[in-house]
């Protein structure tokens, strides 16, 4: 496993909205590099015959009905919001990022 | 983009160019609850009044799927002649923006519900209806986002920095991601089926009754990726992405107008940027919007909250069972119901009132009349306010009960005419309208009778003529009753008030 390089750190910070300065780039790839080493320990017990597990349970089609189940009040749910106006979320605007 | 876009005229860019097309329409359904909670997926309440822990992406909160929204995602598939996972999951499309709480929306990735399908698409052209194939590679599961109202110095409304006020009530609601395969071929009638196919997808939507399929509402968002490439070339060039594309009419336009854009920057030498771009609906232009992100980007992975859906084919089948006529039977079969000519079904279909008519009839309208209404007054009023039939504020239910005031003689075509201005401008109901507007024929014999005495003494040579049997002169007299009424007279009585006098 090739070790994560200072530029893949600052992609994943900018794509997590992180602003980090070189020291911390310099500081976070190595241990994302050893992070990344331990998971891939996995890959060498899970050989061709076991195949990707998304899910513990070996389970499917677990539906819910299309009933409406009481919702939050807006207070309850803006209760959390560090600002709120309008009845609405007040959040930082990320200039011309839409999805 | 600040500079003014050059532009190449269409036909020309067309002789140089081969456009490929490849459109994604998202259809949010029209389930009670959403996809994954149980919250009220209904337009238009009071902000952040539908949500609970998991569609704000609360810690501890679990999804649980909604199986209304996997059984219309079934249908929409086969609908589509699409093949239906026997095995799929859900995955997270990881990305970090505010009008998704969760900081990723639940998606499908490499195993969506329906793939490998196919629809077949009328095209109306100046050399009559062509049928296109478009072939769809998958159709999947996700759903929608919040809805982030954007205020700040630039408006003028708030001081400071620019901020966003978030509602998260459509978070959370069931959509349906059609994606096409790249359409090819379609030379410059290409906007026309991009176009076409969105109009067709409306219309089978409807058909399956899993959305309400308001362009106007965004229960139907189109994004078109177009491309161009050296003609007979064969290759496929870069491409964009256009979204905010708000109706049918908008669909072809944004088309052309990404052709006309691309073919200047080829054609000075320059390349096309993979990027998104905004349809401005008010000015006809795209804007760039930002560089595409790699898939790799959002970091898909499957979904561990939700366990794997795996219809049984028994369920696909019966489920199959349940779909409606294909549209193309459909057309055949009304056009053979209602008498229409050809020309008829062909202009009642480009225009996008198929379904309007036949909803109308359903109410009682005969086709003829249902037809008029829709094609000639009321498209006529969507194309100058720019907006499809289906989006104007008044509704088959409507057409038919003005056509009924008609029949039953109470108002006549003119009178019909102010009946739909108010109803167009809100005034209420057709019946509404024609109390709080006066409109209503006047068929009192007390009233017509002297308005008739008066344009008999008014014409003395013209009731000369009548009492010699030429009731064909009557015309002229029923004209000067009418204008004298203002329109609002039955023509019929009067012209019996009429003979009645001079026999």
């Amino acid at each position: 496993m090739p070790d994560i390089s200072r530029e893949q750190v600052r992609h994943l910070a900018d794509l997590a909205r992180i602003e980090l300065d070189d020291a911390e780039l310099d500081h976070l790839a190595p241990q994302l590099s050893v992070i990344l080493e331990s998971v891939a320990s996995i890959s060498e017990v899970a050989t061709d015959d076991v195949p990707p597990t998304s899910h513990p349970l070996p389970v499917t089609n677990v539906f819910r009905e299309d009933v409406v189940r009481p919702s939050l009040t807006p207070e309850q749910a803006l209760s959390g919001a560090p600002a709120v106006e309008e009845q609405r979320f007040a959040v930082p605007r990320i200039l011309g990022d839409e999805q | 983009m600040s500079t003014p876009t050059e532009l190449v005229d269409y036909d020309e860019a067309l002789a140089s160019y081969d456009p490929a097309m490849g459109l994604e329409v998202h259809v949010e359904l029209n389930t009670a609850t959403k996809m994954f909670c149980g919250c009220p997926a209904v337009f238009g309440a009071a902000p952040n009044t539908q949500t609970c822990p998991t569609c704000l992406g609360l810690p501890g909160s679990m999804p649980a799927v909604n199986a209304r929204a996997v059984e219309s995602a079934i249908r929409i598939g086969l609908a589509l002649n699409c093949e239906i996972a026997e095995w799929c999951r859900f995955a997270r499309k990881n990305y970090f923006y505010p009008d998704m709480p969760k900081n990723f929306q639940t998606s499908q990735y490499d195993e969506p519900i329906a793939f490998d399908g196919w629809t077949d698409v009328e095209v109306v052209t100046a050399d009559g209806t062509e049928t296109f194939r478009v072939e769809i590679e998958r159709a999947h599961m996700e759903e929608d986002t919040g809805k982030s109202l954007h205020v700040g110095g630039t408006t003028g409304r708030i001081h400071g920095a620019d901020y966003s006020l978030v509602d998260y009530n459509r978070a959370g609601i069931p959509l349906i991601e059609i994606v096409t395969r790249p359409i090819v071929g379609a030379g410059d009638k290409a906007p026309a089926v991009a176009r076409a196919y969105v109009a067709h997808l409306r219309d089978l939507i409807v058909g399956l009754g899993v959305s309400e399929a308001r362009m106007d509402q965004g229960n139907l968002r189109a994004d078109v990726n177009l491309s161009l490439s050296p003609a007979g070339s064969g290759t496929l060039g870069t491409r964009t992405e256009t979204k905010n594309v708000n109706s049918f009419r908008s669909v072809e336009r944004a088309a052309r107008y990404e052709v006309s854009r691309q073919a200047a920057i080829l054609r000075a030498g320059g390349s096309i940027t993979q990027e998104t771009r905004h349809w401005h609906e008010d000015t006809g232009v795209t804007t760039s919007g930002r560089e595409k992100s790699d898939a790799e980007d959002y970091r898909y992975f499957p979904e561990p909250d939700l366990v794997p859906v795996a219809p049984s084919r028994e369920w696909v089948e019966e489920l199959r069972a349940t779909l409606p006529e294909p549209p193309r039977a459909r057309r055949s079969r009304l056009q053979q119901e209602w008498g229409f000519s050809d020309l008829e079904m062909r202009d009642t279909v480009g225009a996008g009132a198929l379904g309007l008519v036949e909803e109308t009839v359903a109410c009682g309208a005969s086709p003829q009349s249902a037809r008029k209404w829709w094609l000639s007054e009321l498209a006529r009023r969507a194309n100058e306010t720019g907006t499809d039939l289906a989006a104007l504020p008044i509704g088959p239910v409507d057409v038919a009960r003005i056509q009924a005031l008609v029949d039953e003689g109470k108002i006549n075509d003119k009178l019909a005419r102010q009946v739909f201005d108010g109803v167009l401008a809100g005034e209420g109901t057709p019946d509404e309208v024609v109390a709080s507007r006066g409109l209503a024929v006047v068929s009192d014999d007390g009233a017509l009778g002297e308005a008739v005495d008066r344009a008999i003494e008014a014409n003395p040579d013209v009731a000369a003529k009548i009492r010699d049997g030429k009731v064909a002169a009557a015309g002229a007299l029923i004209g000067a009753v009418m204008k004298e009424m203002r329109g609002q007279a039955d023509a019929g009585r009067v012209r019996e008030l009429i003979v009645e006098r001079l026999s």
